[in-house]
């Protein structure tokens, strides 16, 4: 049990309760407007950052923010290319930041580049550097959905009327990706590149067979992940499990709750 | 356009039938594929006007840029005098979009969506406040829809759905309300039920309307047998609002309701 009182568990339990806030409100936005697998696209992208960051010594998350926020920016640019095929966008970006990725992490091997971590999450490792911009990264996005609730409601349900009603959804878009770029650069070290869109998918999976109204889709989503990320830490550091599969394995079953309890109640 | 010469000058107050809607010239092509030629018309305060073509003949096109979702290739589009590219006062317009065009299984209740028609431009980062809720509350009534207020909107049926959009539309008490296909995939009866609503909305209201429908005979019912203008494949018919008299200021959604 010594384990849950170490420090490194203490920051891990602190990034982990961060980040399961961000990372599926924002995966509710995106599952909601048909974009569930932009998640993993950034973050494959952002891997390719981090690999760089490495060889250049610049601290890699922040490479891999600015390769995520670039291929964002490149998705909505193909995207208007092949407007009707849109998963077209995604899965070229997609390959391409893996593609990227391996030929870095290739010429890395001499710099002892551990590719592991980043593939899977090495949350254990979090260092006060990374829990500042994990902190500032939920504060950011915090601040702008409190702030933009109501436009967010609308530009999720109906981009249209959005539009109509004025709101500038060239730049609300460009917002939104902005914003899952920082939540996915910053939680690759907790779960892992692989495994990231996992947290924005699933809790937004869960409110989907849940929630009757979008304030409570919100309030589903969050309490999800957190209830999958505490768990899910307390069990890996008790029975020595990997803690980003152990999130995501519980993510699924609580999905899996969730299904049934909505075929319950049908 | 020329019936706008045509027109008596009927109504009382100054400024009454401004043209809201002008249509100056718009072309539109898909590719090599014109859809929309010089299209010319006016949209006039309080008209209802009914857009009938097959599919293909640049409906949604048309609406599309009207309200400032598409550009036009060619010509300019004018809302209440302003190009549409510069046009701000989005509240003053209503859009009542194809009910099939949201997902079934988003979460959010009937509230929800009728509120977000307040969200706009105007309310960007203010709060809402009870004034806000009370509409929200009144649209409801009006429409009749009270008790679904906290239903989740893709267990509805069609039909309340549809109303639920046209609650959303009312809630800032637009000047124009543009529905696009109101009825698609609705049974008839109820669809019935929705003409019927909307052309006492335009009898005793301050609003004009622009609505795109596949539905001849319930347009030529309401709005005459012949288009007062066609271009290509689009035809436009019109009924005036000659039997209207007073131009004042109302507030639909009070007003319907304290007629109950």
């Amino acid at each position: 049990m010594d384990i849950l009182t170490a420090e490194f568990f203490q920051r891990a339990l602190i990034g982990g309760v961060l980040i399961a806030v961000t990372a599926p409100l924002m995966g509710l936005f995106l599952v909601l407007r048909r974009l569930a697998m932009i998640g993993d696209t950034l973050s494959h992208v952002s891997i390719a950052g981090v690999a760089l960051g490495f060889l250049i010594n610049v601290y890699p998350v922040a490479v891999g923010l600015v390769f995520a926020i670039a291929a964002s920016f490149g998705i909505e640019a193909l995207r208007r290319k092949y407007r009707s095929f849109a998963e077209l966008s995604i899965a070229i970006i997609m390959s391409g930041g893996i593609a990227l990725a391996s030929i870095l992490f290739t010429l890395g091997k001499g710099f002892n580049l551990n590719v592991n971590s980043y593939l899977f999450g090495s949350i254990y490792t979090l260092d006060t550097t990374d829990l500042i911009v994990i902190g500032v990264v939920t504060a950011i996005v915090l601040a702008v959905v409190l702030l933009l609730k109501k436009e967010l409601f609308l530009l999720t349900f109906d981009e249209d009327a959005a539009s109509v009603s004025g709101l500038p959804v060239r730049y609300f878009n460009i917002l939104i990706s902005i914003l899952t770029a920082l939540v996915i650069s910053a939680s690759i070290k907790i779960v892992g590149a692989l495994l990231v869109s996992a947290l924005l998918t699933i809790p937004a999976a869960c409110g989907l067979a849940l929630a009757r109204s979008f304030r409570q889709a919100v309030v589903i989503v969050v309490a999800i992940g957190e209830v999958a990320v505490i768990a899910g830490l307390w069990m890996a550091g008790l029975w020595n499990l990997a803690p980003g599969g152990t999130i995501v394995l519980l993510l699924i079953v609580i999905l899996l709750g969730s299904l049934t309890t909505r075929a319950a109640r049908v | 356009m020329e019936e706008r010469l045509e027109r008596p000058a009927v109504g009382g107050a100054a400024g009454c039938h401004r043209e809201i809607v002008t249509l100056d010239k718009v072309s539109y092509a898909y590719g090599s594929q014109q859809v929309l030629d010089n299209v010319i018309f006016g949209v006039q305060e309080r008209d209802f006007v009914g857009l009938i073509g097959s599919n293909g003949a640049g409906k949604t096109t048309l609406l599309r840029m009207i309200v400032g979702l598409t550009k036009p290739q060619g010509g300019e589009i004018r809302l209440f005098g302003t190009p549409a590219g510069r046009f701000k006062d989005w509240h003053l317009i209503g859009y009542v979009p194809q009910r099939n065009h949201f997902n079934p299984l988003f979460p959010a209740t009937v509230r929800e969506v009728v509120m977000s028609g307040l969200y706009g431009r105007r309310k960007l980062l203010r709060r809402l406040t009870k004034a806000d809720l009370d509409r929200a509350a009144d649209a409801l009534d009006t429409l009749d829809i009270p008790d679904l207020a906290d239903k989740r909107i893709g267990e509805l049926s069609g039909g309340q759905q549809q109303r639920v959009f046209l609650a959303r539309a009312l809630i800032n008490n637009p000047k124009l309300l543009i529905l696009d296909e109101p009825t698609v995939g609705i049974d008839s009866e109820t669809q019935l039920n929705f003409f019927q609503l909307i052309k006492h909305m335009h009898q005793h209201h301050d609003m004009t309307f622009l609505m795109v429908s596949h539905d001849l005979d319930m347009i030529r019912g309401y709005l005459g047998e012949r288009p007062k203008a066609s271009s290509g494949k689009l035809s436009f018919f019109v009924r005036h609002s000659h039997d209207l008299e007073d131009c004042a200021e109302t507030d639909l959604v009070h007003t319907l309701r304290k007629e109950g």
